[in-house]
């Protein structure tokens, strides 16, 4: 080993000691924190679970507004009704959060993390029911050591029933979003929910109650792959929470009225507040780590204590690489903001939005699949009439009832038969139709004259000799055997607007 | 059931399991209680602590030890493996004491399906086909199950094909009238035509082929037709009758009404006549679904067939 390498070694290992490999967690409580960012947070908390409790309640044409019917296939969206054939809209919709995730990331970090989170959220949400239940951070840490009393199981007895509370309610409403809410609460109160509705609403309540109680910031830190990845889209001009260390260091305590540029000491009083109020229980000013989940509290903490220090404010602040290295003015990492992969994130985003908004305003509320019967692939039905035999399965996504009727075109003479016109569909229901397409067979040359056992599926065509006759008769040309493009045309018969125009293809025997 | 000739191979892949299971429960018990050297992760500016060991001049192994409970999740997955073993089958040829299988899954969904629509046929059970087939929901639910069990070969439209009869006109190989019809879909129906062909020789065949296509009116070589009668009345009129209409009770077409199974040219008579039809070289046959579909259903789709020639769209509500 050379000298480096030693040199190395010394600084990375302090004072080499027994560890385990598994570490034993240290349960942390962050202390309250008030200011600019945790008012921020606090109204995401309030936007957002306003829209998940509330959204469910809603009701929209005497149904609930928001309702995805896994059962039935029918995923309800105000006035819109989706069904799994427009599974595009959901990959739309997944690939517009994933670049809102790449984008946002990439101007400011984990923000999303910080303040939209669920795992975020509902910790915000147990914390404060905590706080005021067992009281602030050291009164907690207090009763954490306590030996068991009554008081103490009375406090811990009500902060479960309160945080069981939340919880089942969570999962009620999680639940309330894929089987109607009312009653599902109806059901739920006289104890005759279904063994799959029980089992999700408790699991469903399970999880927010172990998560946002237990697990805490263990999900961020140990499961979650969002904030491992997160890390790649970061680069020099991202704003992350940073401690501007050649401002602070040497950090050092002092009293109001010392000067501490004579002390010759930083502007960091070492109070630990940052620490404290950490929700991951890092220390922010030893640089970026992947633990922090970028949610401000120490930028919160930290600047409660300059302002009582009368200090400028943002001795931790969000900052980018760039910014603490160059010293760059805010206007100028405003600017920055404005840079290639931003710029193709958003340009990314904007069109896909768009190209999305556009197709779900032209939706057509009607689908067709057509099936054509494969057993036969033709039939003569009478002299000179050839019969393919179709399955239509119409989809009238709306919830208007629609009449239809079937056209088709592509070959001279075809038509449409064995079905009665117009074919009623009820409001978002599907219908399955069997039906006759007929077209002549004009004129053919071929003369009656096989021998005992000749080729079978020749006959097929001119099963009946009376073609003979037609034979010397003929004005248009016979069709070619084989497949023919066709159009099927499903118009509604009370709005000219939907319409369907669906290809298939129609068989003449050889 | 076993594709195993000895229990060789259940008890390899039995003990293989358990051996496997085991092995990981004795790692996952040495690393949970081994200590190594390492400098712990201090609260300065240092970064993670790392293992303290170094190789190639400077990389150096960070210490970021994943959390205790993460260890007791995977006791968890051992004794869940544990358990499933025990319970279900899993275990080289073992069936688990819970007895599940695929099959009897799969039995017991039928079972429920069974209980659930069971009322519904009963009430259908207990009316007249004729009545059944003007019900619309019997209707709705006869189409589906023609369309399933019936479409392949009877097309979805019930048109029939070259060898499978049409089943919406009132021509019947074996007669249209519910219980014949409930019959056919029950036991199915194996008609046969034997070949003529070594007995009347090419020129006799292309004879009666003429007589039977002058039956129905089609154009025919009147001389063809006149050699061929008495051919006709020798062999053919046994099954087809002395008229040529047929004889239901055996399945043999009406050669008078201009319906064709298989088609009326000329040749293609001359190939049912010499070749015969049915027979092992073209067997076309009805198969029963006694073992298939239920009574219930067999009665509802009864009701469907025999309702397409003899039900208007319009009397069904």
């Amino acid at each position: 080993m050379n000298a480096p390498a030693r040199e190395l070694t010394a600084k990375l290992e302090p004072s080499p000691q027994e560890v385990a490999l598994y570490e034993i967690r240290k349960r942390i409580h962050p202390r309250a924190v008030h200011g600019w960012f945790a008012r921020w947070r606090w109204t995401l908390v309030f936007v957002t679970q306003a829209i998940f409790y509330g959204l469910p309640w809603l009701s929209w044409n005497g149904r609930q507004a928001v309702l995805f019917d896994l059962a039935a296939r029918k995923f309800y969206i105000f006035g819109a009704v989706f069904w799994p054939q427009d599974v595009i809209y959901l990959t739309v919709l997944l690939i517009v959060s994933a670049l809102a995730l790449f984008l946002f990331t990439a101007i400011a970090g984990r923000v999303w993390c910080g303040y939209a989170c669920p795992q975020t959220v509902y910790t915000e949400i147990f914390l404060w029911i905590e706080r005021k239940i067992e009281g602030e951070r050291l009164a907690r840490m207090r009763l954490d050591a306590a030996p068991w009393s009554l008081e103490k199981f009375v406090h811990r007895a009500l902060k479960h029933i309160s945080w069981f509370t939340v919880a089942l309610w969570t999962g009620y409403t999680f639940v309330g979003y894929f089987t109607p809410i009312h009653d599902l609460g109806i059901r739920g109160m006289t104890w005759q929910l279904g063994p799959w509705e029980t089992f999700w609403v408790l699991f469903y309540g399970f999880a927010t109650y172990g998560n946002a109680g237990f697990m805490r910031e263990q999900v961020c830190k140990y499961m979650c792959p969002y904030a491992r990845f997160q890390s790649v889209m970061f680069d020099k001009d991202t704003l992350v929470i940073t401690y501007d260390r050649e401002r602070g260091e040497p950090r050092g305590a002092r009293a109001r009225s010392v000067d501490p540029r004579k002390k010759g000491i930083g502007d960091c009083v070492d109070c630990g507040i940052c620490v404290q109020v950490c929700p991951t229980g890092i220390d922010i000013r030893n640089g970026l780590q992947y633990e922090c989940i970028g949610c401000a509290a120490c930028i919160d903490g930290c600047n409660q204590v300059m302002d009582k220090m009368h200090y400028p404010r943002g001795l931790i602040r969000y900052a980018t690489e760039n910014a603490l290295a160059h010293k760059l003015e805010a206007h100028s990492i405003g600017r920055r903001m404005l840079r290639p992969r931003t710029l193709i994130y958003g340009a990314l985003l904007l069109v896909i939005i768009g190209v999305a908004a556009a197709s779900l305003a032209v939706r057509n509320p009607l689908k067709v699949d057509i099936i054509r019967d494969r057993g036969a692939l033709a039939r003569e039905s009478a002299p000179g009439l050839i019969e393919n035999v179709y399955r239509l399965q119409l989809m009238n996504t709306d919830e208007t009832p629609r009449r239809f009727t079937i056209t088709v075109a592509g070959l001279p003479g075809i038509v449409v038969a064995g079905v009665e016109q117009p074919i009623a569909v009820g409001p978002a229901s599907t219908r399955l139709i069997a039906l006759r397409l007929q077209a002549p067979l004009e004129g053919s040359t071929q003369e009656d004259d096989h021998e005992l056992g000749s080729d079978d599926r020749h006959e097929q065509s001119r099963g009946d000799g009376s073609y003979e006759k037609r034979g010397g008769e003929r004005g248009h040309e016979a069709l070619e055997p084989g497949p023919h493009k066709i159009e099927f045309t499903i118009r509604a018969v009370d709005d000219q607007e939907v319409v369907r125009h669906e290809k298939s293809s129609f068989i003449i025997p050889r | 059931m076993s594709d195993f000739t000895s229990d060789f191979w259940s008890l390899y892949v039995a003990g293989l399991a358990l051996v496997s299971i085991l092995a990981c429960g004795v790692l996952l018990f040495i690393m949970g209680r081994m200590r190594v050297q390492a400098s712990p992760r201090k609260s300065s500016a240092d970064g993670p602590g790392t293992t303290g060991h170094v190789w190639d001049e400077d990389l150096a192994e960070y210490n970021n030890p994943l959390p205790r409970w993460w260890m007791w999740m995977f006791y968890i997955t051992i004794a869940f493996s544990l358990g499933y073993l025990v319970f279900y089958p899993g275990l080289g040829n073992l069936p688990g004491i819970l007895g599940w299988s695929s099959a009897g899954a799969y039995a017991s969904e039928v079972r429920e399906s069974d209980e659930r629509t069971g009322p519904l046929y009963a009430k259908y059970m207990a009316m007249d086909v004729k009545q059944v087939a003007t019900d619309a929901q019997a209707h709705a639910m006869g189409e589906r199950l023609f369309l399933t069990h019936c479409a392949q070969c009877h097309g979805s439209d019930a048109g029939g094909r070259k060898g499978f009869p049409n089943l919406r006109d009132s021509d019947w190989l074996y007669g249209g009238d519910p219980d014949t019809i409930k019959q056919s879909i029950t036991n199915g129906r194996n008609g046969i035509m034997p070949g003529w062909g070594a007995v009347l020789g090419p020129e006799g065949v292309r004879n009666v082929a003429g007589y039977v296509r002058s039956l129905s009116g089609l154009p025919a070589d009147g001389l063809r037709a006149q050699l061929g009668k008495p051919l006709f009345a020798q062999y053919c009129v046994a099954c087809h009758g002395v008229d040529g209409k047929g004889n239901p009770a055996l399945g043999a077409p009406n050669l008078t009404d201009g319906v064709w199974l298989y088609g009326s040219s000329e040749a293609t008579i001359i190939e049912t006549i010499g070749k015969g039809r049915g027979t092992a070289s073209s067997v076309t046959r009805m198969p029963g679904h006694k073992g298939l579909l239920d009574e219930g259903k067999i009665h509802l789709l009864a009701a469907y067939v025999w309702g397409l020639s003899s039900v208007k769209p319009a009397d069904i509500r």
